[in-house]
């Protein structure tokens, strides 16, 4: 491993799993950990116990803040265990100089988002370190929720089962991208930043045969396949054309040499649901507003243990792998 | 002065992107490509390897699978077209010893900042404190030169034909207005000089007719600058036909498909696939701006191939002020460094060795680690092979 860190260990891809494994797993090591989930399950599978930092430049962008950004990331990642985001506890360390009014612009839409996951924040900490030690703001949040389905785990999903994505990918990281200095791309394109608790509550209510669920951050939909690739010793087969995109994702993607399944989603699933399920699951997504283009993307099969397979249209297939580096742009 | 790009508002015209990329990425027309050239390929007397010479063009053809869909006995060989790829450590020295000068902010695009060079990259360099940056065009380097008027802004320039006139824009602009604050160190290579090294080494520790290279895919970006006129040696004087193609996989395939005929009927030419951009001449404008700045490099090294003559491009000497490599000369280091033993980028860019034969591939030759040239793009062969698996045949 490098000797300093560089950005490329938190990309949520390859290097970012190295530095996981080889430092905090090395030293925490115990079996919930290990399990590697979006959340681990406590309290005899009674309570789901999640926690996320949130950095994200610029603060303000098209769809969200960093606010929304911190309620949606941690009940996302509660639900994706099949659990209701109940108690957050919220932690910021501004930097000096700060504006108050930006400060309360961004509580205000933490504020707005708890209220729609039902939760509360009941305890916290703020921290203003002098200017330069952070960039403006992080925030942790860290949340316990009442899991409605026990057993969803990303290590049983099997030949019996489909993969859905809730909708289009890869707004958020296009938006970020386009948003940063240096890039200056005008476009209409809006993060897809929402919280994900009523579509999950709502597939458990009709007793979907719930597999395994993942919210595609960073590493996007390429990275969760990947994982639950090898986590549960299967091989993913993509149907490249099923993947739904959007014009103006696509259009960053091709002038900057990205692909969308790479890129980070900030309020997109990934499921894992038994195959018999699959109409009655997507016409429940279908009814809400972010997620009425969910579809199937992918069948399991044993074919290439623990990869991932896109296969085209015209009958080529290649592997996708698990995104490596920095997000760069391709020279030419 | 910035580069504005208009995305995803179809209203003007009712025109969506992907009715620019759809028809060249037809499943239909993609196998019916296919179908066309397995018919053609069985009246070929023997198998042909074509080197598609840009990074770009080795890109699509792993992305898309293409090799899936043709015959045995026609192969590719991925040429040494990434400008990424091919810079030599002693180059990305210069780079990292650049950037980590006092009130000096390093520019330079996209992937150049990851590939490592004896003192580690640009990446590593940033993450040690050095003010490192890249931007999407050459021109973006105004503005950060405007928002920090007592720092030198040293823009490491990197690329083909297809990106030198860019620098010479930005070189015009600095000079005409006066700027002070940007310098220059420039790494911009030629593709024709690479491809008569390929095929005719000057080297004496290479036996060039050992070269297994039949015929050549053109990058069309690069002829949308310089004109297809650049290619007319090969069919003329190294008996080597030539086809400018587009980047799109329905592209690839009809090249692939007119090189094919053309060896069936006895011919060896020079032809445009990418008739849409690309005419002989090309963009004469841009070629003055080159010619106006630039001279040739009597020698450029090549990360993997080793010094090739003319390929490279310099400031003429009249520049010298805004040349960072006159500039700081006293403190970047002229030492060869050798590429790696057990490499075999060398011959993989020759056709006589395809990635996976390499020892060192996908073990300590990772693309998180990259020892070889091939390796360090995503544009790259080894990079190629290794993203996209091209264990699935």
């Amino acid at each position: 491993m490098n000797k300093q860190i560089t950005l490329a260990m938190g990309n949520g891809g390859e290097e970012n799993n190295e530095l996981i494994s080889k430092i905090f797993y090395k030293a925490f090591k115990n079996d919930i950990l290990e399990k590697s989930e979006d959340a681990a399950v406590i309290h005899d599978g009674e309570l789901a116990f999640s926690t996320d930092s949130f950095t994200v430049s610029p603060l303000f962008f098209p769809g969200g803040d960093i606010g929304k950004l911190a309620i949606c990331g941690t009940c996302n990642d509660l639900a994706m265990m099949g659990a209701k985001p109940k108690y957050l506890t919220c932690s910021v360390i501004i930097e000096e100089g700060f504006s108050t009014r930006e400060l309360e612009k961004i509580v205000r839409s933490m504020k707005k988002e708890l209220e729609n996951n039902g939760a509360i924040v009941v305890s916290g900490d703020t921290k203003v370190v002098p200017r330069g030690s952070v960039d403006k703001i992080f925030i942790n949040t860290t949340g316990i929720g009442e899991i409605q389905k026990k057993g969803i785990s990303s290590n049983c999903i099997s030949k019996d089962d489909v993969i859905l994505v809730s909708r289009d990918l890869g707004r958020h990281g296009a938006t970020i991208f386009a948003a940063r200095e240096g890039i200056e791309l005008s476009s209409s394109l809006e993060s897809d930043c929402a919280s994900l608790t009523h579509q999950v509550q709502a597939l458990i209510e009709v007793g979907i045969k719930i597999t395994a669920l993942r919210d595609a951050t960073r590493g996007g939909v390429s990275a969760v396949l990947n994982e639950w690739a090898k986590q549960s010793n299967i091989c993913i087969e993509v149907e490249e054309e099923s993947i739904p995109v959007c014009q103006e994702v696509y259009g960053i993607c091709e002038m900057l040499g990205f692909e969308a399944v790479n890129l980070a989603n900030e309020g997109t699933f990934v499921l894992a649901i038994a195959k018999e399920d699959e109409t009655q699951a997507l016409d429940i997504l279908h009814t809400f507003e972010n997620s009425s283009n969910a579809v199937k993307i992918a069948d399991v099969s044993d074919e290439y243990i623990g990869k991932v397979v896109l296969l085209s249209s015209y009958g080529t297939k290649r592997f996708l792998d698990t995104p490596t580096g920095e997000l760069l742009p391709r020279i030419c | 002065m910035m580069t504005t790009v208009k995305i995803g508002e179809p209203k003007l015209a009712e025109l969506q992107l992907k009715d620019l990329y759809d028809g060249f990425r037809n499943p239909e027309v993609i196998k019916g490509f296919a179908k066309l050239i397995t018919e053609e390929a069985k009246k070929l007397s023997r198998p042909i390897n074509i080197m598609e010479v840009c990074g770009g063009h080795t890109h699509s053809i792993m992305k898309f699978g293409l090799p899936q869909l043709l015959p045995d006995n026609i192969n590719f060989i991925h040429g040494p077209g990434c400008p990424v790829c091919i810079m030599p450590k002693e180059r990305i020295d210069h780079a990292y010893i650049l950037a980590e000068q006092e009130d000096t902010v390093l520019v330079t695009l996209g992937d150049m900042i990851k590939v490592p060079g004896s003192r580690g990259s640009l990446q590593d360099a940033r993450a040690k404190g050095a003010d490192v940056r890249f931007i999407y065009s050459p021109l973006d380097a105004l503005k950060i030169a405007q928002e920090n008027p007592e720092k030198k802004i040293i823009f490491f320039a990197i690329g083909f034909e297809t990106t030198t006139p860019m620098t010479t824009a930005l070189i015009d602009i600095v000079l005409k207005h006066q700027i002070k604050n940007i310098f220059f160190h420039i790494n911009h290579v030629t593709v024709p000089e690479v491809m008569v090294e390929l095929i005719d080494s000057r080297d004496e520790h290479v036996d060039s007719y050992n070269n297994a290279i039949d015929a050549f895919l053109g990058p069309s970006h690069v002829s949308v600058i310089t004109g297809s006129k650049i290619y007319e040696k090969f069919p003329k004087e190294y008996n080597r036909p030539v086809v400018v193609a587009g980047f799109e996989p329905v592209d690839v395939m009809e090249a692939i498909l007119m090189i094919v005929k053309q060896f069936n009927e006895g011919r060896c030419e020079l032809e445009i696939e990418y008739k849409r951009l690309v005419n002989y001449d090309g963009n004469l404008k841009a070629q003055a701006l080159i010619e106006n700045y630039f001279e040739k490099a009597s020698l450029f090294k090549w990360r993997g191939l080793g010094n090739v003559p003319k390929s490279g491009y310099k400031l003429r000497p009249q520049f010298a002020d805004i040349d960072a490599e006159k500039i700081y000369a006293d403190i970047l280091p002229n030492e060869e460094i050798e590429d790696h033993k057990l490499c075999i980028c060398g011959d993989i860019l020759r056709g006589m060795a395809k990635p996976d034969e390499c020892t060192i591939f996908g073990t300590a030759c990772k693309p998180q680690t990259p020892l070889g040239s091939c390796m360090v793009s995503s544009e790259g062969a080894c990079a190629a092979y290794y993203k996209y698996g091209n264990l699935i045949q």
